[in-house]
């Protein structure tokens, strides 16, 4: 138990963090915890496949001299995927945050409990 | 047997999304150019898509090499019948729905247009580009784009359409996160992004848990997306709230292209022999569909916003849908694709007449109709074909899907499922025939003469062409179903069914 | 059997669906040129049918088959002996009708009449299409597009009484026709057709343990609309509507529909041969013998004209079904020939029910002391209509219970031979002291004179009471009735 835990430490801390995010999506009144949790959620999932490439002894995945192997490299592929994920995740709450700006406009507050009540 | 490397695969992408950025443009200078450039893109997509069908059904598969790498290492387009099938249904009622756009528009988002069509193209551009795409990570990229642009067209609506907007944010944001989760735990296993070359590599993996997790993964995520029930909590607001000319949009494709890569997830990347039945996400998929088409029914019937309605009977009709994979026999899943047609069609062709309805009346609510059909008969009798065949009523096309659903349940001897679809149609026809002997059959409020003669007050051209040819569709794609069936989705079935 | 391919049965078909469109489009403006398009697609439609007894009576089908739509089935139409009774009783009847309807219509001054046209000229094209279905899923769509376009007509009062009858109609009708889908799509999926023939072609081919419970719901599904008991409070209900639709309701097109349907199910989906071996018929055969006990002491309690009425003609339905479930020669001929003949009959006794209507504005069978000195014509013919259910020479009605009575002798069923006789008793219960208090009692109030209903009105229950009378001496006059019954039955028995 102790071992499995010791050598996927990595996966543990992103479960860890992703239920974090998922906490403070589902459990937080604040549109903007939400928000924040959200984020989190998904730097999480980011973290996670970064940690998928690492190699032991593997060096940067940037093509240097005096490195001729392949295999001496990180993976390099998820960092290629990672970085569109976090163009994603950076449009994502652009639009997120225009959204709470027109809520915010409208309702002056962003507490969702209030604004439900503001609604009916 | 492969086809060459024709353009309109990646055509398909490109113009609408050039255009794109060329409607900020243009706009500058002239307004309305909007309308006019988004037609002419989808238009054009339009085409190609039908192209690209017509070569898959008499070549062969379409693969599409971008920037001429080579897969597994390059991405690429990959078009067979099945996506072909799903392409052309996409086009067809993304252009019939922008053709139908522009009075609602002027009417809800005057100051926006510009900006409005310009987010609306990329949308479609997202759509398309699930459907073409042969690699899982450029899904979700497409995905992505397709979510954020309806994330942002939906919240410009009013009444509580913000609010709508950043619940779906969240929502759907989980279920894009998880469907990337799915992804990497593949990528983990396999090394490999393509859909091809997953499919090769997968079955020696089938005793792993990690597939397990990512098939898990995958299903959840796309449960999410497409509003399967009890995850579609997000759906009813959405729909309501949006702008008339998005909810047409967005209702009648977007759960269906998530349904879509339902089906590619089940039965290409995964085979079916494992996904739907030694993992039982068959059994699963179909119980939790059933529950989907009974409570969608049931709630649809408590509603008196017309949209609302609508929002509740499209998380019905997903139901069907995912049954119909569920149920893990050719005729279920020829059942699916056909409602992936016959709904869209269906949907597009109700959503519509609600845009109508808010264009001449400004109102949503189902009890201030009754006489309407003096004021605008043929907006009307659209409605009661698009009732008609959501009810199931024959020669409709929501008819013959609930056909083959039935049949395929039959074959799978899942007495239950037939009898929740037979229950279904008949809560589906409390609510729909509900509408109709209000809109016709009730008196009018005192106002309307009686010989016959009322104020007649119809919705502009550019509106009511593209509905009539929703509305002759709908009848028209009941009629020739065996067509379609034979023709196309008898093909677009995976091995082994 | 030769086969004839021709346009003429889908041409009947569409007629009236053409007529329907111009209809809508010429709408209240001309009223003149809208009834024009009725009653030119009525005629029209009835030659087109009447033309077609020729061939069937040959020994030739005619077919028309339009497109495949699923897999293995095809939208096909097909006259045959028996699709074809049914095709002239509906068609020429609609020609009375019509012409009725208008008078009616206009005397009264009822609103949406466009509305009513409209969906009387499409209610006709769905009887017509169901009449020459050959196959089970082609009966379906055109029974649910009957159930549709009958629907504004039972609710066409606009009232929330009419609105509630119309609720009430949609419920049992839309509930039954999913039965009758589940059945067709499991009898599909195990035999791979649907398609009627002759004895029926299921033997063999389903799975013992269904075959029960197929009969049962398809037996129900079609019987909403021949209203079997317990499944039969629609029918009642519905007689808010107005007369010509009841006329229609009932002689016509949507009762008739069902029956017709049942009788489908039963002579050519099982087979009598099928039914005796399954011992299936025996349960469903004394169902219907209860409904016609029930029913025709029901209406002897009804006040309401055209409730009592209805009453009669479930009565009436259920001697059919049970003629066709003896399974003898004489058993399916009468229940045939009933079924054409008691259209003639009923439509005749609705008719008349409109026409007082209309004239005096009276709905109850206690207001008509001495109607008969008043409207003689109108009472005439109604008397003729009462005797010829209750089976008195020399009107028509006789000869199909005569036949139907045989049916039972030739069966060894006694108990149904009572159950025909009682049924005759309680029809001279009910219909005769309408008779006897029209002529023979003086008439509350001011004194009677002559008063007949407007002549668009009378005409046409004269014809059809007069046709009555005509069948009732000679059963094969025009429209060969019973000689298309007879090849129909020797069809069935025969082996096909």
């Amino acid at each position: 138990m102790i071992d499995s835990l010791m050598s996927k430490y990595n996966y543990w801390m992103y479960i860890v963090l992703m239920m974090i995010g998922f906490y403070a999506m589902i459990g937080k009144k604040n549109l903007v915890k939400k928000l924040i949790g959200m984020n989190i959620f998904q730097t999480a999932i980011i973290l996670y496949y970064i940690s998928i490439g690492v190699k032991k002894g593997g060096t940067l995945p940037v093509l240097m001299e005096g490195v001729p192997h392949a295999a001496a490299y990180v993976n390099p592929l998820p960092h290629v995927l990672m970085l569109t994920a976090i163009v994603v995740s950076v449009s994502t709450t652009g639009v997120a945050l225009a959204v709470l700006l027109l809520i915010y406009r409208r309702y002056k507050t962003l507490e969702e409990d209030e604004i439900l009540k503001l609604m009916r | 047997m492969n086809a060459p490397q024709i353009p309109a695969a990646i055509l398909i992408i490109l113009i609408p999304l050039m255009t794109s950025y060329s409607i900020p443009l243009l706009g500058w200078r002239w307004r309305g150019a909007g309308y006019y450039l988004a037609l002419l893109a989808i238009g054009a997509s339009l085409v190609c898509s039908l192209i690209l069908l017509y070569t898959v059904l008499t070549v062969g598969t379409i693969h599409y090499h971008l920037g001429g790498w080579l897969p597994p290492w390059g991405i690429e387009y990959v078009i067979d019948p099945l996506n072909g099938f799903v392409g052309v249904v996409v086009c067809c009622l993304s252009f019939l729905v922008t053709l139908s756009s522009r009075a609602s528009v002027e009417k809800e988002l005057a100051d926006k247009k510009v900006r409005f069509y310009t987010i609306y193209l990329l949308l479609f551009t997202g759509l398309m580009g699930i459907t073409v795409t042969g690699d899982v990570f450029n899904l979700y990229v497409f995905l992505e784009i397709a979510s954020l642009t309806a994330y942002a067209l939906i919240a410009i609506g009013e009444d509580g359409a913000p609010l709508a907007a950043f619940n779906y944010i969240i929502m759907g944001t989980i279920g894009a996160c998880f469907y990337l989760l799915g992804v990497g735990y593949l990528y983990i296993m396999t090394g490999s992004l393509n859909i091809a070359d997953l499919a090769k590599l997968l079955p020696a993996l089938y005793g792993s848990k990690v597939v397990l997790v990512a098939l898990s993964f995958f299903l959840i995520g796309t449960a999410i997306k497409m509003g399967l029930f009890p995850l579609h909590v997000w759906l009813p607001d959405a729909y309501t709230y949006a702008p008339s000319a998005v909810s047409s949009f967005i209702a009648p494709l977007m759960t269906k292209v998530m349904a879509y890569i339902l089906i590619r997830v089940m039965i290409t990347v995964f085979e079916p022999s494992y996904s739907l039945k030694a993992v039982p996400a068959g059994t699963i998929l179909s119980w939790l569909a059933a529950a989907a088409i009974l409570a969608g029914s049931i709630l649809a019937i408590a509603q008196s916003d017309f949209k609302r309605m609508l929002a509740y009977s499209s998380v019905s009709q997903i139901g069907y849908i995912v049954l119909g994979v569920g149920l893990a026999n050719a005729t279920g899943l020829v059942g699916s694709l056909l409602h992936i047609l016959n709904h869209g069609f269906m949907k597009a062709c109700l959503f519509t007449v609600a845009a109508a309805l808010m264009l001449k009346t400004g109102g949503r609510n189902i009890y201030q109709l009754p006489g309407m059909h003096r004021r605008m008969p043929f907006t009307m009798a659209a409605l009661a074909i698009g009732a008609l065949s959501m009810v199931g009523v024959p020669p409709t096309c929501g008819f013959f899907s609930k056909w083959y659903l039935i049949l395929g349940a039959i074959e799978a001897g899942q007495w239950v499922f037939v009898g929740v679809i037979l229950l279904s149609s008949l809560l589906t026809a409390v609510y729909f025939m509900r509408m109709i002997e209000i809109i016709f059959l009730r008196p009018a409020p005192s106002g309307g003469n009686e010989s016959g003669e009322g104020v007649r007050d119809e919705i502009p051209l550019s509106m009511s062409v593209p509905l009539w040819i929703l509305a002759a569709g709908i009848l028209l794609l009941g009629l020739f179903n065996e067509r379609i069936v034979s023709g196309i989705l008898r093909l677009a079935l995976p091995a082994g069914y | 059997m030769e086969t004839i391919s021709s346009i003429k049965p889908l041409g009947a078909v569409l007629v009236s669906l053409i007529a329907a469109m111009l209809i809508l489009v010429t709408g209240d403006r001309h009223r003149n040129l809208r009834e024009t398009w009725t009653l030119l697609a009525a005629v029209i439609k009835f030659s087109l049918v009447f033309s077609l007894v020729g061939p069937v009576l040959e020994g030739r089908s005619v077919e028309t088959t339009l497109l495949t739509l699923v897999p293995g089935l095809k939208l096909q139409l097909r006259v045959d002996a028996f699709g074809l009774v049914f095709g002239l009783l509906a068609s020429g009847l609609w020609v009375l009708t019509s012409i009725y309807s208008v008078g009616y219509m206009r005397s009264l001054q009822e609103h949406a009449q466009t509305r009513y046209f409209f969906c009387f000229a499409l209610a006709l094209s769905a009887t017509m299409g169901i009449a020459f279905s050959a196959n089970l899923l082609t009966l379906y769509i055109f029974y649910e597009i009957l159930t549709l376009s009958t629907w504004p007509l039972v609710a066409h009062k606009e009232t929330p009484e009419a609105l509630a009858a119309g609720r009430k109609y949609l419920v049992y009708t839309l509930t039954s026709s999913t039965l009758i889908l589940f059945s067709a799509a499991a009898i599909f999926v195990q035999t791979g057709t649907l398609d009627f023939t002759p004895g029926g072609f299921l033997a063999g081919r389903v799975a013992e343990g269904m075959l029960p419970l197929l009969f049962a719901l398809l037996l129900f599904g079609f019987g909403v609309k021949a209203a079997i008991m317990p499944i039969h409070e629609w029918l009642p209900s519905a007689m808010i509507a107005p007369t010509p639709v009841s006329a229609l309701l009932h002689a016509v097109a949507v009762v008739k529909a069902g029956v017709f349907g049942c009788l489908r199910v039963i002579l050519y989906v099982f087979g009598p041969a099928l039914l005796i071996q399954k011992g299936l018929w025996f349960p469903f055969a004394l169902l219907v013998s209860f409904t016609i006990l029930a029913a025709g002491m029901i209406a002897l309690g009804e006040d309401n004209l055209k409730r009592r009425l209805a009453f009669s003609t479930i009565n009436s339905l259920s001697i059919i079904i049970l003629g066709a479930l003896l399974r003898s020669k004489s058993g399916i001929t009468g229940g045939i020939l009933h079924l054409a003949n008691h259209g003639f009959l009923k439509i005749t006794l609705f008719f008349c029910a409109g026409a007082i209507y209309v004239k005096t504005h009276k709905e109850l069978v206690s207001q008509l002391d001495g109607i008969g000195k008043q409207m003689p014509l109108t009472m005439a013919a109604f008397t003729i209509g009462a005797m010829g259910l209750a089976g008195i020479p020399p009107i028509n009605g006789f000869i199909s219970k005569w036949y139907l009575c045989l049916g039972a002798l030739e069966a060894h069923e006694m108990i149904f031979l009572v159950v025909f006789l009682l049924s005759a008793l309680l029809d001279v219960a009910f219909l005769f002291p309408i008779v006897y208090n029209a002529f023979f009692k003086d008439a509350r109030g001011k004194p009677p004179h002559f008063d007949e209903a407007p002549r668009a009105m009378l005409v046409p229950l004269m014809i059809t009471a007069l046709v009555s009378v005509i069948l009732g001496i000679y059963p094969d006059a025009f429209l060969r009735f019973f000689s298309l019954a007879a090849m129909a039955v020797q069809n069935i028995l025969g082996g096909g």
